[in-house]
């Protein structure tokens, strides 16, 4: 310690060491994951889900995962041979989905991933398992609003950057105000305070956020949905052979009612059922084109 | 090349940079004013104003822009239900706006300060010499000076607040950075060319500033 700048050299180690003592334990899990895997194939899996979404895909520190897409992931493995606890669940959020599929950090992404034609040209698409739809929830007190023609004149809010978000400026552009925020917690918060009158997004997502404890029996969807949003498996391009095992999961899991049970069991307590319509008939892609 | 002309037609991009252009403009003339009197507050001779000058300085500015743009939306806006106005857009512009102000005035009038702290002591003894007043002192003698030596550190204020101004996107302004998100959303297999858009957009407005600011420190430079 004769020069100053030991003393910072000294100080800047003490500060890594203290800094990667106190990372969160991600590194950790994933180990005692692998270890616990020893059945079936033996190799554990990758799977991106949403961890910010209730309902669909929600994670609290290191608790379990839940929500419909988590569930239909496990239902999907299982269906291909994998046994729970070779699953390994990472984050993958929305503007990251494409990237962390090219880059290989996950082997499939359940995450509201919409099946679309400018995404299909970097990834690949297996499914859909369930066809959502863009809907509104407003106040379980409120009337007037039951489509989407009487949100003229109203406030709306959606998350930013979003296709709900865009969807309401291309067809409302001039008769709605629209706030747009990071998450739709924030436009729960403003739906509960009175500054907006509805909400949008995909319905499965509003009816996911309306059953959240929290909110409980405060809002309802208004079950008129106005848009089609395919929800697909992420996979990386050209993985063909992950592609048909999934789909083939995801047809048996359709037929048996699987997908369905789900469903309900995610969104209990709320007032809401998927679009029948379309959801009756799915029609899977076909791999490897 | 294709994918860029796609993009302008399909996104308002020129819209989004515009919006931070003008987030910009309003807001650096709200900072700057308010720096100015803060540093006028900072460096005058009644304690309680100089007290209160640093408090707020020292307070807003380890404050995260983030966290007062959010802040303004979600708790002035959302709970409080102060609204400025009655047109969304308008009403989100006014709270960012005010909010890059709070932010940026504490730099501004540190800048200032450096500035005040390069005009020699003999300029202000000589100030009172001839019977001026604090106030007449600061604004003939000493601020005049002051904001000539202090151009660099004030250019380099202005240019962080125009690229803060994308944090205005967390205040539900749709701005560059905003635009950018839709396109992520709708076109990831065009993430190249968006990101080079963004950021060239943004380099072709804050470099002007860079040069202009260079420029104007050494023309106007005090020479003693």
């Amino acid at each position: 310690m004769k020069t100053p700048w030991m003393k910072i050299a000294a100080l800047g180690a003490a500060g890594a060491l203290a800094l990667s003592a106190c990372s969160p334990s991600a590194s950790e899990d994933a180990g005692a994951e692998a270890e616990g895997g020893g059945g079936g194939g033996g190799d554990t899996i990758t799977v991106g889900i949403k961890y910010d979404q209730p309902g669909l895909g929600f994670r609290e520190g290191n608790n379990p995962p839940t929500g419909f897409d988590v569930d239909v992931a496990k239902a999907v493995l299982a269906e291909m041979g994998y046994e729970e606890d070779q699953i390994e669940w990472v984050e993958s959020p929305t503007p990251q989905r494409e990237n962390m599929l090219e880059n290989g950090q996950v082997d499939m992404i359940f995450a509201t991933y919409s099946i679309t034609e400018e995404r299909d040209e970097r990834v690949d698409f297996a499914g859909p398992y369930f066809m959502a739809g863009q809907d509104i929830l407003v106040r379980s007190d409120e009337e007037d609003i039951t489509q989407p023609e009487d949100l003229n004149g109203r406030n709306l809010c959606s998350v930013a950057g979003s296709t709900p978000a865009q969807n309401v400026r291309d067809m409302y552009a001039d008769e709605v105000e629209l706030v747009e925020q990071d998450g739709y917690s924030e436009c729960l918060t403003f739906l509960q305070s009175g500054q907006v009158d509805a909400v949008t997004t995909d319905d499965i997502i509003l009816a996911g956020l309306a059953a959240t404890e929290e909110y409980a029996g405060q809002f309802k969807v208004v079950g008129n949905p106005f848009s089609e949003e395919p929800y697909g498996v992420g996979l990386p391009e050209g993985d063909t052979e992950n592609c048909e095992a999934v789909n083939e999961a995801i047809q048996t899991l359709q037929e048996n009612g699987t997908i369905d049970e789900l469903l309900a069991t995610n969104t209990e307590g709320v007032d809401y059922e998927a679009n029948a319509e379309l959801n009756d008939n799915i029609e899977l892609v076909s791999c490897g084109e | 090349m294709e994918d860029i002309l796609f993009l302008f037609e399909q996104y308002p991009i020129f819209e989004g940079f515009w919006t931070n252009i003008k987030l910009a403009f309003w807001s650096s003339i709200s900072a700057f004013t308010l720096g100015v009197i803060l540093a006028l507050f900072r460096i005058s001779p009644v304690r309680s104003l100089s007290w209160l000058s640093a408090a707020f300085i020292n307070l807003v500015r380890n404050i995260p822009l983030t966290v007062l743009v959010v802040m303004a939306v979600l708790v002035f806006w959302g709970q409080l239900q102060i609204s400025l106005h009655s047109d969304f857009n308008t009403n989100f512009f006014l709270l960012a706006t005010i909010a890059l102000s709070m932010y940026h005035a504490p730099f501004f009038a540190e800048a200032i300060r450096s500035g005040v702290n390069t005009v020699p002591l003999g300029q202000a003894e000589a100030a009172r010499a001839i019977g001026l007043g604090f106030f007449s002192a600061a604004r003939l003698i000493i601020i005049p000076q002051a904001l000539r030596g202090a151009i660099t550190p004030i250019g380099n204020t202005l240019i962080a607040l125009i690229k803060n101004t994308t944090v205005a996107a967390a205040g539900s302004v749709l701005e560059a950075s905003g635009v950018m998100r839709t396109m992520i959303e709708f076109n990831p297999n065009l993430m190249v060319a968006i990101f080079l858009i963004i950021a060239i957009g943004f380099s072709l407005i804050v470099i002007p500033v860079g040069l202009i600011t260079t420029w104007l420190s050494e023309k106007l430079a005090v020479t003693r």
